[in-house]
Protein backbone atom coordinates (compact mmCIF):
# COMPACT_ATOMS: atom_id res chain seq x y z
CA UNK A 1 0.00 0.00 0.00
CA UNK A 2 0.68 3.50 -1.00
CA UNK A 3 1.24 5.66 2.05
CA UNK A 4 0.40 8.90 2.64
CA UNK A 5 -3.06 11.04 1.36
CA UNK A 6 -5.05 10.06 -1.09
CA UNK A 7 -7.20 12.65 -3.12
CA UNK A 8 -10.37 11.71 -4.77
CA UNK A 9 -11.43 14.16 -7.22
CA UNK A 10 -14.98 12.59 -9.54
CA UNK A 11 -15.66 14.29 -13.09
CA UNK A 12 -19.72 14.46 -13.31
CA UNK A 13 -20.41 16.43 -16.19
CA UNK A 14 -18.18 16.68 -19.94
CA UNK A 15 -20.01 18.96 -21.23
CA UNK A 16 -23.37 21.28 -20.98
CA UNK A 17 -26.31 18.53 -21.75
CA UNK A 18 -24.28 15.89 -19.88
CA UNK A 19 -26.24 13.48 -17.57
CA UNK A 20 -28.54 15.33 -15.40
CA UNK A 21 -28.34 12.77 -12.45
CA UNK A 22 -24.82 11.80 -12.62
CA UNK A 23 -22.95 14.41 -10.58
CA UNK A 24 -25.58 14.16 -7.57
CA UNK A 25 -25.30 10.78 -8.02
CA UNK A 26 -21.64 10.77 -8.16
CA UNK A 27 -20.77 13.10 -5.04
CA UNK A 28 -23.97 10.67 -2.83
CA UNK A 29 -21.84 7.59 -3.73
CA UNK A 30 -18.29 8.81 -4.31
CA UNK A 31 -16.99 9.56 -0.90
CA UNK A 32 -15.23 12.53 -3.20
CA UNK A 33 -13.09 15.18 -1.71
CA UNK A 34 -14.09 17.22 -5.13
CA UNK A 35 -16.50 17.14 -7.59
CA UNK A 36 -15.89 18.90 -10.54
CA UNK A 37 -18.23 20.03 -13.60
CA UNK A 38 -16.72 20.24 -16.82
CA UNK A 39 -19.32 22.45 -18.86
CA UNK A 40 -17.31 24.36 -21.53
CA UNK A 41 -16.78 22.75 -24.68
CA UNK A 42 -14.96 25.34 -27.67
CA UNK A 43 -18.59 26.40 -28.87
CA UNK A 44 -20.18 26.45 -25.13
CA UNK A 45 -19.23 30.24 -24.66
CA UNK A 46 -20.50 31.21 -28.16
CA UNK A 47 -24.40 29.78 -27.31
CA UNK A 48 -23.67 31.91 -23.06
CA UNK A 49 -22.89 35.36 -25.37
CA UNK A 50 -26.06 35.24 -27.46
CA UNK A 51 -28.19 34.61 -24.49
CA UNK A 52 -25.82 37.30 -22.66
CA UNK A 53 -26.94 39.57 -25.51
CA UNK A 54 -30.36 39.02 -24.86
CA UNK A 55 -29.79 38.93 -20.74
CA UNK A 56 -27.01 41.19 -19.26
CA UNK A 57 -27.39 38.53 -16.06
CA UNK A 58 -27.39 35.57 -18.04
CA UNK A 59 -23.97 33.98 -19.66
CA UNK A 60 -23.48 31.01 -17.12
CA UNK A 61 -24.57 26.92 -17.17
CA UNK A 62 -28.18 27.35 -15.77
CA UNK A 63 -27.98 23.59 -15.00
CA UNK A 64 -25.59 23.80 -12.03
CA UNK A 65 -28.15 26.03 -10.39
CA UNK A 66 -30.73 22.65 -10.33
CA UNK A 67 -27.84 20.62 -9.51
CA UNK A 68 -26.44 22.52 -6.59
CA UNK A 69 -29.95 22.66 -5.12
CA UNK A 70 -29.60 19.32 -5.26
CA UNK A 71 -26.39 18.83 -3.41
CA UNK A 72 -26.76 20.96 -0.85
CA UNK A 73 -28.17 18.29 1.51
CA UNK A 74 -24.71 16.31 0.59
CA UNK A 75 -22.73 19.69 1.67
CA UNK A 76 -24.59 19.24 4.62
CA UNK A 77 -23.41 15.56 5.59
CA UNK A 78 -20.00 15.44 3.59
CA UNK A 79 -18.03 18.00 5.47
CA UNK A 80 -15.21 17.51 3.54
CA UNK A 81 -16.89 17.80 0.16
CA UNK A 82 -16.00 20.55 -2.16
CA UNK A 83 -17.21 21.65 -5.93
CA UNK A 84 -14.78 22.93 -8.25
CA UNK A 85 -16.78 24.18 -11.98
CA UNK A 86 -16.27 26.08 -15.02
CA UNK A 87 -20.20 26.74 -14.84
CA UNK A 88 -19.57 30.41 -14.71
CA UNK A 89 -19.13 30.88 -18.51
CA UNK A 90 -19.31 34.31 -19.49
CA UNK A 91 -20.47 35.13 -16.28
CA UNK A 92 -19.33 33.67 -12.91
CA UNK A 93 -19.84 36.87 -10.72
CA UNK A 94 -23.57 36.53 -12.06
CA UNK A 95 -23.62 32.57 -10.94
CA UNK A 96 -22.00 33.19 -7.46
CA UNK A 97 -25.04 35.53 -6.83
CA UNK A 98 -27.40 32.65 -7.70
CA UNK A 99 -25.31 30.27 -5.87
CA UNK A 100 -25.10 32.48 -2.71
CA UNK A 101 -29.21 32.54 -2.25
CA UNK A 102 -29.01 28.60 -2.89
CA UNK A 103 -26.24 27.93 0.05
CA UNK A 104 -26.64 31.11 2.21
CA UNK A 105 -28.11 28.61 5.24
CA UNK A 106 -25.07 26.44 5.30
CA UNK A 107 -22.16 29.34 5.06
CA UNK A 108 -20.31 27.97 2.55
CA UNK A 109 -17.76 30.50 0.83
CA UNK A 110 -17.79 30.31 -3.14
CA UNK A 111 -14.40 31.09 -4.68
CA UNK A 112 -14.96 33.07 -8.30
CA UNK A 113 -12.38 33.14 -10.91
CA UNK A 114 -12.32 35.65 -13.33
CA UNK A 115 -10.27 37.75 -15.93
CA UNK A 116 -10.42 35.14 -18.48
CA UNK A 117 -13.43 36.48 -20.50
CA UNK A 118 -10.53 39.48 -22.67
CA UNK A 119 -13.21 40.21 -25.09
CA UNK A 120 -12.98 44.11 -24.41
CA UNK A 121 -9.03 44.11 -24.25
CA UNK A 122 -8.31 42.68 -27.78
CA UNK A 123 -8.78 46.08 -29.55
CA UNK A 124 -6.01 47.32 -27.22
CA UNK A 125 -3.72 44.29 -27.94
CA UNK A 126 -3.87 44.85 -30.98
CA UNK A 127 -2.86 48.61 -31.37
CA UNK A 128 -0.38 47.74 -29.04
CA UNK A 129 1.18 45.42 -32.00
CA UNK A 130 0.15 42.19 -30.35
CA UNK A 131 -0.28 39.51 -32.83
CA UNK A 132 -3.84 38.00 -33.01
CA UNK A 133 -3.94 35.13 -35.44
CA UNK A 134 -5.56 32.17 -36.15
CA UNK A 135 -3.49 29.54 -34.93
CA UNK A 136 -4.43 27.02 -37.73
CA UNK A 137 -4.54 29.24 -40.60
CA UNK A 138 -2.26 32.42 -39.89
CA UNK A 139 -5.86 34.87 -40.37
CA UNK A 140 -5.25 38.06 -38.36
CA UNK A 141 -7.91 38.26 -35.72
CA UNK A 142 -8.90 41.90 -37.57
CA UNK A 143 -10.63 39.97 -40.53
CA UNK A 144 -13.34 39.13 -37.63
CA UNK A 145 -12.88 41.81 -34.87
CA UNK A 146 -16.13 43.46 -35.61
CA UNK A 147 -18.23 40.02 -35.43
CA UNK A 148 -16.58 38.61 -32.01
CA UNK A 149 -19.09 37.73 -29.30
CA UNK A 150 -17.05 36.11 -27.05
CA UNK A 151 -13.03 36.16 -26.30
CA UNK A 152 -11.60 33.63 -23.61
CA UNK A 153 -8.21 32.96 -22.10
CA UNK A 154 -7.61 29.51 -21.11
CA UNK A 155 -6.68 30.11 -17.77
CA UNK A 156 -5.22 27.49 -15.73
CA UNK A 157 -4.87 25.24 -11.80
CA UNK A 158 -3.13 28.87 -9.76
CA UNK A 159 -6.48 30.49 -9.48
CA UNK A 160 -8.69 27.72 -8.27
CA UNK A 161 -6.05 26.34 -5.57
CA UNK A 162 -5.96 29.85 -4.67
CA UNK A 163 -10.14 30.27 -4.10
CA UNK A 164 -9.45 26.47 -2.23
CA UNK A 165 -7.01 27.53 0.10
CA UNK A 166 -8.91 30.49 0.51
CA UNK A 167 -11.76 28.34 2.29
CA UNK A 168 -13.96 28.08 -0.68
CA UNK A 169 -16.40 25.05 -0.83
CA UNK A 170 -17.75 25.89 -4.45
CA UNK A 171 -14.85 27.21 -7.19
CA UNK A 172 -16.68 29.24 -9.99
CA UNK A 173 -14.33 29.39 -13.01
CA UNK A 174 -15.54 30.47 -16.72
CA UNK A 175 -12.84 28.80 -19.31
CA UNK A 176 -10.02 27.11 -17.90
CA UNK A 177 -8.23 24.42 -19.23
CA UNK A 178 -10.21 20.99 -18.53
CA UNK A 179 -7.20 19.23 -16.67
CA UNK A 180 -6.86 22.29 -14.43
CA UNK A 181 -10.37 21.29 -12.16
CA UNK A 182 -8.43 18.29 -11.11
CA UNK A 183 -4.74 19.88 -11.03
CA UNK A 184 -6.09 22.68 -8.93
CA UNK A 185 -7.92 20.65 -6.25
CA UNK A 186 -4.59 18.50 -6.02
CA UNK A 187 -1.75 21.24 -6.16
CA UNK A 188 -3.87 22.88 -3.35
CA UNK A 189 -4.31 19.57 -1.21
CA UNK A 190 -0.69 18.53 -1.43
CA UNK A 191 0.53 21.79 -1.24
CA UNK A 192 3.13 21.20 -4.44
CA UNK A 193 5.22 23.48 -5.63
CA UNK A 194 4.12 25.02 -9.08
CA UNK A 195 7.66 23.31 -10.50
CA UNK A 196 6.86 20.08 -8.93
CA UNK A 197 6.80 18.87 -12.82
CA UNK A 198 6.37 15.55 -12.51
CA UNK A 199 3.25 15.48 -9.97
CA UNK A 200 1.51 18.29 -11.74
CA UNK A 201 1.56 16.24 -15.05
CA UNK A 202 0.48 13.28 -12.97
CA UNK A 203 -2.76 15.40 -11.94
CA UNK A 204 -3.22 16.83 -15.39
CA UNK A 205 -3.22 13.09 -16.56
CA UNK A 206 -5.47 12.40 -14.03
CA UNK A 207 -7.57 15.83 -14.95
CA UNK A 208 -7.77 14.91 -18.62
CA UNK A 209 -8.93 10.95 -18.50
CA UNK A 210 -11.69 11.87 -16.25
CA UNK A 211 -12.57 15.19 -18.03
CA UNK A 212 -14.93 14.06 -20.49
CA UNK A 213 -17.39 12.14 -17.83
CA UNK A 214 -18.14 8.60 -18.63
CA UNK A 215 -15.61 7.96 -21.33
CA UNK A 216 -13.05 6.53 -18.79
CA UNK A 217 -16.00 4.70 -17.24
CA UNK A 218 -17.47 2.19 -20.27
CA UNK A 219 -19.08 4.62 -22.55
CA UNK A 220 -17.51 4.65 -26.44
CA UNK A 221 -15.92 1.54 -25.45
CA UNK A 222 -15.50 -0.81 -28.33
CA UNK A 223 -17.01 -3.71 -26.69
CA UNK A 224 -20.58 -1.61 -25.92
CA UNK A 225 -22.44 -5.19 -25.53
CA UNK A 226 -20.45 -6.50 -22.78
CA UNK A 227 -20.22 -2.95 -20.93
CA UNK A 228 -22.68 -3.55 -17.58
CA UNK A 229 -25.60 -1.68 -17.55
CA UNK A 230 -24.64 1.44 -19.65
CA UNK A 231 -28.33 3.26 -18.16
CA UNK A 232 -26.60 3.49 -14.82
CA UNK A 233 -23.05 4.42 -15.25
CA UNK A 234 -21.06 5.25 -12.81
CA UNK A 235 -18.99 8.26 -13.28
CA UNK A 236 -15.07 8.49 -12.83
CA UNK A 237 -13.33 9.18 -10.07
CA UNK A 238 -9.19 10.09 -10.18
CA UNK A 239 -7.89 9.01 -6.39
CA UNK A 240 -4.68 10.80 -6.92
CA UNK A 241 -1.39 10.65 -4.48
CA UNK A 242 1.29 12.93 -3.27
CA UNK A 243 3.47 11.37 -6.02
CA UNK A 244 1.17 12.27 -8.91
CA UNK A 245 0.52 9.11 -9.74
CA UNK A 246 -3.57 8.40 -9.73
CA UNK A 247 -6.24 5.27 -9.85
CA UNK A 248 -9.37 6.07 -11.82
CA UNK A 249 -12.14 4.10 -10.59
CA UNK A 250 -16.10 4.81 -10.12
CA UNK A 251 -18.60 4.04 -7.28
CA UNK A 252 -19.41 0.69 -6.82
CA UNK A 253 -22.55 -1.06 -7.62
CA UNK A 254 -22.45 1.80 -10.74
CA UNK A 255 -22.75 0.57 -14.15
CA UNK A 256 -19.84 0.72 -16.99
CA UNK A 257 -16.31 -0.32 -16.65
CA UNK A 258 -12.78 0.92 -16.17
CA UNK A 259 -10.08 -1.05 -17.67
CA UNK A 260 -6.99 -0.53 -19.23
CA UNK A 261 -8.26 -0.52 -22.96
CA UNK A 262 -10.97 2.50 -22.17
CA UNK A 263 -8.51 4.59 -19.88
CA UNK A 264 -6.06 4.34 -22.70
CA UNK A 265 -8.61 5.58 -25.34
CA UNK A 266 -9.25 8.51 -22.97
CA UNK A 267 -5.95 9.08 -22.54
CA UNK A 268 -5.18 9.53 -26.60
CA UNK A 269 -9.00 11.27 -26.61
CA UNK A 270 -8.63 14.75 -28.52
CA UNK A 271 -4.85 15.00 -27.97
CA UNK A 272 -1.96 15.83 -30.49
CA UNK A 273 1.43 15.48 -29.65
CA UNK A 274 1.33 13.25 -26.68
CA UNK A 275 5.41 14.77 -25.72
CA UNK A 276 3.53 17.90 -24.99
CA UNK A 277 -0.06 18.28 -24.33
CA UNK A 278 -0.24 22.02 -23.24
CA UNK A 279 -1.79 23.51 -20.47
CA UNK A 280 -1.61 26.81 -19.21
CA UNK A 281 0.98 25.32 -15.64
CA UNK A 282 2.48 22.66 -17.53
CA UNK A 283 3.56 21.30 -20.65
CA UNK A 284 2.86 17.55 -20.15
CA UNK A 285 4.48 14.71 -21.58
CA UNK A 286 2.01 11.27 -21.45
CA UNK A 287 3.78 9.62 -24.33
CA UNK A 288 5.50 7.47 -21.97
CA UNK A 289 2.51 7.15 -19.13
CA UNK A 290 1.77 3.75 -18.14
CA UNK A 291 -1.64 2.36 -17.30
CA UNK A 292 -2.29 -0.99 -15.02
CA UNK A 293 -5.41 -2.36 -13.29
CA UNK A 294 -4.58 -2.91 -9.83
CA UNK A 295 -8.46 -4.41 -9.10
CA UNK A 296 -11.55 -4.54 -10.36
CA UNK A 297 -12.60 -1.22 -12.53
CA UNK A 298 -9.67 0.23 -10.67
CA UNK A 299 -6.34 1.63 -13.10
CA UNK A 300 -2.99 2.86 -12.07
CA UNK A 301 -1.54 6.02 -13.82
CA UNK A 302 1.94 6.56 -13.31
CA UNK A 303 4.80 8.05 -15.10
CA UNK A 304 3.75 10.92 -16.70
CA UNK A 305 5.82 13.80 -17.17
CA UNK A 306 6.39 17.90 -17.63
CA UNK A 307 8.06 20.82 -18.19
CA UNK A 308 7.72 24.61 -17.97
CA UNK A 309 4.68 25.78 -20.05
CA UNK A 310 5.16 28.18 -22.48
CA UNK A 311 4.99 31.53 -22.17
CA UNK A 312 2.01 32.29 -23.84
CA UNK A 313 -2.04 31.19 -23.51
CA UNK A 314 -4.64 30.03 -25.64
CA UNK A 315 -7.38 32.36 -26.44
CA UNK A 316 -10.32 31.51 -27.91
CA UNK A 317 -12.74 33.97 -29.74
CA UNK A 318 -16.06 33.58 -31.42
CA UNK A 319 -17.44 35.39 -34.35
CA UNK A 320 -20.95 35.92 -35.92
CA UNK A 321 -20.50 33.94 -39.18
CA UNK A 322 -24.18 34.60 -40.75
CA UNK A 323 -27.01 32.16 -40.32
CA UNK A 324 -27.79 28.30 -40.46
CA UNK A 325 -29.80 26.00 -41.51
CA UNK A 326 -30.31 21.77 -41.55
CA UNK A 327 -32.97 20.01 -42.77
CA UNK A 328 -33.36 15.93 -43.59
CA UNK A 329 -36.21 13.95 -44.99
CA UNK A 330 -36.32 10.07 -45.09
CA UNK A 331 -36.04 8.32 -49.31
CA UNK A 332 -36.85 5.52 -49.30
CA UNK A 333 -36.62 2.60 -52.41
CA UNK A 334 -34.85 1.33 -54.85
CA UNK A 335 -32.10 4.01 -55.94
CA UNK A 336 -32.89 5.71 -52.41
CA UNK A 337 -29.56 7.78 -52.71
CA UNK A 338 -29.79 8.80 -56.56
CA UNK A 339 -33.50 10.45 -55.26
CA UNK A 340 -32.24 11.70 -52.49
CA UNK A 341 -29.19 13.27 -53.85
CA UNK A 342 -31.32 14.59 -57.29
CA UNK A 343 -33.94 15.92 -54.20
CA UNK A 344 -31.38 17.46 -52.70
CA UNK A 345 -30.53 19.32 -56.04
CA UNK A 346 -33.61 20.46 -56.45
CA UNK A 347 -34.32 22.33 -53.13
CA UNK A 348 -30.73 24.36 -53.79
CA UNK A 349 -31.85 24.83 -57.57
CA UNK A 350 -35.35 26.40 -56.05
CA UNK A 351 -33.81 28.58 -53.32
CA UNK A 352 -31.11 29.56 -56.60
CA UNK A 353 -34.48 30.32 -58.52
CA UNK A 354 -35.58 32.73 -55.58
CA UNK A 355 -32.51 34.72 -55.93
CA UNK A 356 -30.56 33.24 -53.36
CA UNK A 357 -27.16 32.25 -54.45
CA UNK A 358 -26.09 30.37 -51.09
CA UNK A 359 -22.88 30.95 -49.63
CA UNK A 360 -22.42 27.13 -48.56
CA UNK A 361 -24.00 24.29 -48.99
CA UNK A 362 -24.06 20.24 -48.49
CA UNK A 363 -26.01 17.32 -49.36
CA UNK A 364 -25.70 14.24 -47.51
CA UNK A 365 -27.25 10.96 -48.01
CA UNK A 366 -26.85 9.30 -44.47
CA UNK A 367 -26.89 5.18 -44.98
CA UNK A 368 -24.88 5.30 -48.21
CA UNK A 369 -21.24 6.33 -46.68
CA UNK A 370 -22.05 10.16 -46.38
CA UNK A 371 -21.06 10.58 -42.45
CA UNK A 372 -17.10 9.61 -43.54
CA UNK A 373 -17.55 10.70 -46.82
CA UNK A 374 -16.27 9.10 -49.26
CA UNK A 375 -13.79 6.27 -47.08
CA UNK A 376 -16.36 3.79 -46.49
CA UNK A 377 -19.05 2.61 -48.89
CA UNK A 378 -22.02 0.44 -47.83
CA UNK A 379 -21.56 -2.72 -49.15
CA UNK A 380 -25.12 -3.14 -51.26
CA UNK A 381 -27.25 0.01 -52.30
CA UNK A 382 -29.20 1.23 -49.29
CA UNK A 383 -32.84 0.58 -49.81
CA UNK A 384 -33.37 3.81 -47.52
CA UNK A 385 -31.58 7.02 -46.49
CA UNK A 386 -31.75 9.98 -45.06
CA UNK A 387 -31.44 12.95 -46.84
CA UNK A 388 -29.95 15.99 -44.87
CA UNK A 389 -29.45 19.57 -46.65
CA UNK A 390 -27.63 22.08 -45.03
CA UNK A 391 -26.87 26.00 -45.58
CA UNK A 392 -24.71 28.52 -44.68
CA UNK A 393 -25.20 32.13 -45.52
CA UNK A 394 -24.39 35.85 -44.39
CA UNK A 395 -28.07 36.73 -45.30
CA UNK A 396 -30.97 35.36 -42.77
CA UNK A 397 -33.55 35.91 -45.60
CA UNK A 398 -31.79 33.42 -47.64
CA UNK A 399 -31.62 31.00 -45.11
CA UNK A 400 -35.06 31.55 -44.36
CA UNK A 401 -36.14 30.80 -47.95
CA UNK A 402 -34.28 27.44 -47.88
CA UNK A 403 -36.26 26.55 -45.20
CA UNK A 404 -39.33 27.03 -46.75
CA UNK A 405 -38.08 24.48 -49.40
CA UNK A 406 -37.94 20.98 -47.94
CA UNK A 407 -41.66 20.69 -47.87
CA UNK A 408 -42.56 20.53 -51.53
CA UNK A 409 -40.52 18.02 -51.82
CA UNK A 410 -42.97 15.75 -50.37
CA UNK A 411 -45.29 16.54 -53.33
CA UNK A 412 -43.37 17.62 -55.69
CA UNK A 413 -40.23 15.68 -56.11
CA UNK A 414 -39.13 11.99 -56.52
CA UNK A 415 -41.53 9.07 -54.78
CA UNK A 416 -40.76 7.90 -51.51
CA UNK A 417 -39.73 10.91 -49.41
CA UNK A 418 -41.14 11.01 -45.86
CA UNK A 419 -40.96 12.07 -42.51
CA UNK A 420 -41.90 16.00 -42.72
CA UNK A 421 -43.51 15.65 -39.48
CA UNK A 422 -41.95 17.98 -37.74
CA UNK A 423 -42.34 21.04 -39.72
CA UNK A 424 -39.96 23.40 -41.68
CA UNK A 425 -36.36 23.65 -40.30
CA UNK A 426 -35.56 27.63 -38.63
CA UNK A 427 -32.14 29.59 -39.61
CA UNK A 428 -30.06 29.48 -36.19
CA UNK A 429 -26.81 32.01 -35.93
CA UNK A 430 -23.64 30.17 -37.06
CA UNK A 431 -20.45 31.04 -35.37
CA UNK A 432 -16.82 30.74 -36.39
CA UNK A 433 -14.23 29.57 -34.19
CA UNK A 434 -11.15 31.79 -33.55
CA UNK A 435 -8.31 30.02 -31.29
CA UNK A 436 -5.42 32.57 -30.84
CA UNK A 437 -2.20 32.45 -28.15
CA UNK A 438 -1.20 36.12 -26.40
CA UNK A 439 1.44 36.38 -24.17
CA UNK A 440 0.75 34.78 -20.64
CA UNK A 441 1.81 38.45 -18.84
CA UNK A 442 -1.29 40.29 -20.48
CA UNK A 443 -3.75 37.84 -18.72
CA UNK A 444 -4.57 38.54 -14.78
CA UNK A 445 -6.61 36.10 -13.15
CA UNK A 446 -8.52 37.90 -10.21
CA UNK A 447 -9.51 35.07 -7.23
CA UNK A 448 -12.81 36.30 -5.01
CA UNK A 449 -14.01 34.37 -2.11
CA UNK A 450 -16.42 35.08 0.30
CA UNK A 451 -19.08 33.60 2.55
CA UNK A 452 -21.86 32.40 0.60
CA UNK A 453 -24.29 35.08 2.20
CA UNK A 454 -22.15 37.73 0.85
CA UNK A 455 -22.35 36.73 -3.00
CA UNK A 456 -26.26 36.59 -2.82
CA UNK A 457 -26.51 40.28 -1.55
CA UNK A 458 -24.12 41.59 -3.67
CA UNK B 1 -1.69 -15.49 -54.92
CA UNK B 2 -3.68 -12.92 -53.29
CA UNK B 3 -2.09 -11.38 -49.92
CA UNK B 4 -4.56 -12.22 -46.70
CA UNK B 5 -5.66 -9.21 -45.31
CA UNK B 6 -7.07 -7.70 -42.30
CA UNK B 7 -9.64 -5.35 -40.80
CA UNK B 8 -7.58 -2.75 -38.88
CA UNK B 9 -10.37 -3.11 -36.36
CA UNK B 10 -9.19 -6.91 -35.73
CA UNK B 11 -6.48 -5.87 -34.23
CA UNK B 12 -7.04 -2.87 -32.43
CA UNK B 13 -10.18 -0.66 -31.04
CA UNK B 14 -10.18 3.22 -31.64
CA UNK B 15 -11.64 6.82 -30.46
CA UNK B 16 -11.96 10.32 -32.34
CA UNK B 17 -12.31 14.05 -32.07
CA UNK B 18 -11.77 17.17 -32.47
CA UNK B 19 -9.38 20.04 -32.34
CA UNK B 20 -10.60 22.97 -34.50
CA UNK B 21 -10.56 21.63 -37.73
CA UNK B 22 -8.13 18.80 -37.03
CA UNK B 23 -9.26 15.89 -35.75
CA UNK B 24 -7.32 12.67 -33.81
CA UNK B 25 -7.64 9.12 -34.18
CA UNK B 26 -6.25 7.12 -30.86
CA UNK B 27 -5.40 3.41 -32.06
CA UNK B 28 -5.06 1.25 -29.06
CA UNK B 29 -3.99 -2.38 -30.25
CA UNK B 30 -5.60 -5.03 -28.92
CA UNK B 31 -1.75 -6.97 -27.31
CA UNK B 32 1.88 -6.80 -28.04
CA UNK B 33 2.15 -8.64 -31.26
CA UNK B 34 -0.82 -6.71 -33.00
CA UNK B 35 1.09 -3.36 -31.29
CA UNK B 36 4.36 -4.41 -33.40
CA UNK B 37 2.25 -5.48 -36.30
CA UNK B 38 0.70 -2.59 -36.70
CA UNK B 39 3.87 -0.14 -35.86
CA UNK B 40 5.14 -1.64 -39.00
CA UNK B 41 2.19 -1.48 -41.25
CA UNK B 42 -0.33 1.34 -39.63
CA UNK B 43 2.09 4.23 -41.25
CA UNK B 44 0.85 7.64 -41.49
CA UNK B 45 1.23 7.07 -45.50
CA UNK B 46 -1.58 4.08 -44.91
CA UNK B 47 -3.93 6.04 -42.54
CA UNK B 48 -3.29 9.32 -45.17
CA UNK B 49 -4.31 7.44 -47.74
CA UNK B 50 -7.28 5.77 -46.63
CA UNK B 51 -9.35 8.97 -45.34
CA UNK B 52 -7.79 10.69 -48.56
CA UNK B 53 -11.58 11.15 -50.13
CA UNK B 54 -12.61 13.50 -47.53
CA UNK B 55 -10.03 15.62 -48.19
CA UNK B 56 -7.92 15.76 -45.59
CA UNK B 57 -4.75 17.81 -44.74
CA UNK B 58 -1.35 16.16 -43.42
CA UNK B 59 -1.30 13.12 -41.15
CA UNK B 60 0.67 12.94 -38.53
CA UNK B 61 1.30 9.25 -35.99
CA UNK B 62 3.19 9.24 -32.58
CA UNK B 63 3.44 6.63 -30.32
CA UNK B 64 2.51 5.76 -27.10
CA UNK B 65 4.61 2.57 -26.60
CA UNK B 66 3.50 1.57 -22.95
CA UNK B 67 0.24 1.52 -23.76
CA UNK B 68 0.66 -0.01 -27.35
CA UNK B 69 -0.74 3.09 -28.77
CA UNK B 70 -0.43 5.13 -31.89
CA UNK B 71 -2.09 8.62 -32.18
CA UNK B 72 -3.19 10.04 -35.44
CA UNK B 73 -3.40 13.84 -35.79
CA UNK B 74 -5.06 14.55 -38.93
CA UNK B 75 -5.70 17.91 -40.51
CA UNK B 76 -8.35 19.80 -42.65
CA UNK B 77 -10.68 16.53 -41.33
CA UNK B 78 -13.56 18.32 -40.91
CA UNK B 79 -14.44 20.58 -43.32
CA UNK B 80 -13.84 23.55 -41.57
CA UNK B 81 -14.58 21.72 -37.98
CA UNK B 82 -17.38 22.32 -35.13
CA UNK B 83 -18.19 26.03 -36.13
CA UNK B 84 -18.05 25.89 -39.82
CA UNK B 85 -18.64 22.31 -41.36
CA UNK B 86 -21.88 21.39 -42.67
CA UNK B 87 -21.61 17.94 -41.99
CA UNK B 88 -23.52 15.90 -39.80
CA UNK B 89 -20.41 14.49 -38.07
CA UNK B 90 -18.81 18.43 -37.55
CA UNK B 91 -16.43 16.79 -34.61
CA UNK B 92 -14.85 13.71 -36.45
CA UNK B 93 -16.70 11.27 -33.76
CA UNK B 94 -17.25 8.61 -36.21
CA UNK B 95 -13.87 8.65 -37.68
CA UNK B 96 -12.68 6.04 -35.68
CA UNK B 97 -15.07 3.42 -36.37
CA UNK B 98 -14.60 4.42 -40.00
CA UNK B 99 -10.50 3.83 -39.77
CA UNK B 100 -11.28 0.59 -38.42
CA UNK B 101 -12.51 -0.72 -41.96
CA UNK B 102 -9.04 -0.22 -43.29
CA UNK B 103 -7.83 -3.34 -44.84
CA UNK B 104 -4.51 -4.15 -43.68
CA UNK B 105 -2.04 -7.17 -44.99
CA UNK B 106 -2.67 -10.05 -42.28
CA UNK B 107 -0.07 -10.63 -39.63
CA UNK B 108 0.85 -14.63 -40.45
CA UNK B 109 -0.96 -16.77 -37.81
CA UNK B 110 0.92 -19.41 -35.53
CA UNK B 111 2.32 -21.64 -37.87
CA UNK B 112 0.81 -25.83 -36.51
Amino acid sequence: MRSGRTLKVGNGAGFWGDNLDAPYLLARDGRLDHLTLEYLAELTLSILAHLRSKDPNAGYVTDFLDLLKRLVPLLVDQPGLKVVTNAGGLNASGLARRCGAILADITSPIGVVTGDDVLGRLAEWTRAGVALTHFETGEPIANVADRLVSANAYLGARPIAEALKGGARVVLTGRVADASLTLGPAAAAFDWGWDDWSKLAGASVAGHLIECGAHATGGLWHRWDQVPDLANVGYPIAELHDDGSAVITKPEGTGGIVSVGNVTEQLLYEIDDPTCYRTPDIDVDMSMVDLKEVGPDRVLMTNARGRAPSDFLKVSAVYRDGWTASGMLAVVGRDAEAKARAAGRIVLDRVRRAGFDLADSLVECIGAGDIVPGVVRPESPPFEVVLRVTVRDPRREAVSRFCKELAPLVTAGPPGIAGYASGRPEPRPAFGYFPTLVPKSLVEARVETRPARDWSIG
Amino acid sequence: MAMKMVRLGELAHARSGDKGNTANVGVVANDAASHAWLDTHLTEAVVADFLRPMGIGLVRRYPLPNVQSFNFVIAKALAGGASRSLRLDTQGKALAAALLELQLPAPEGPTS
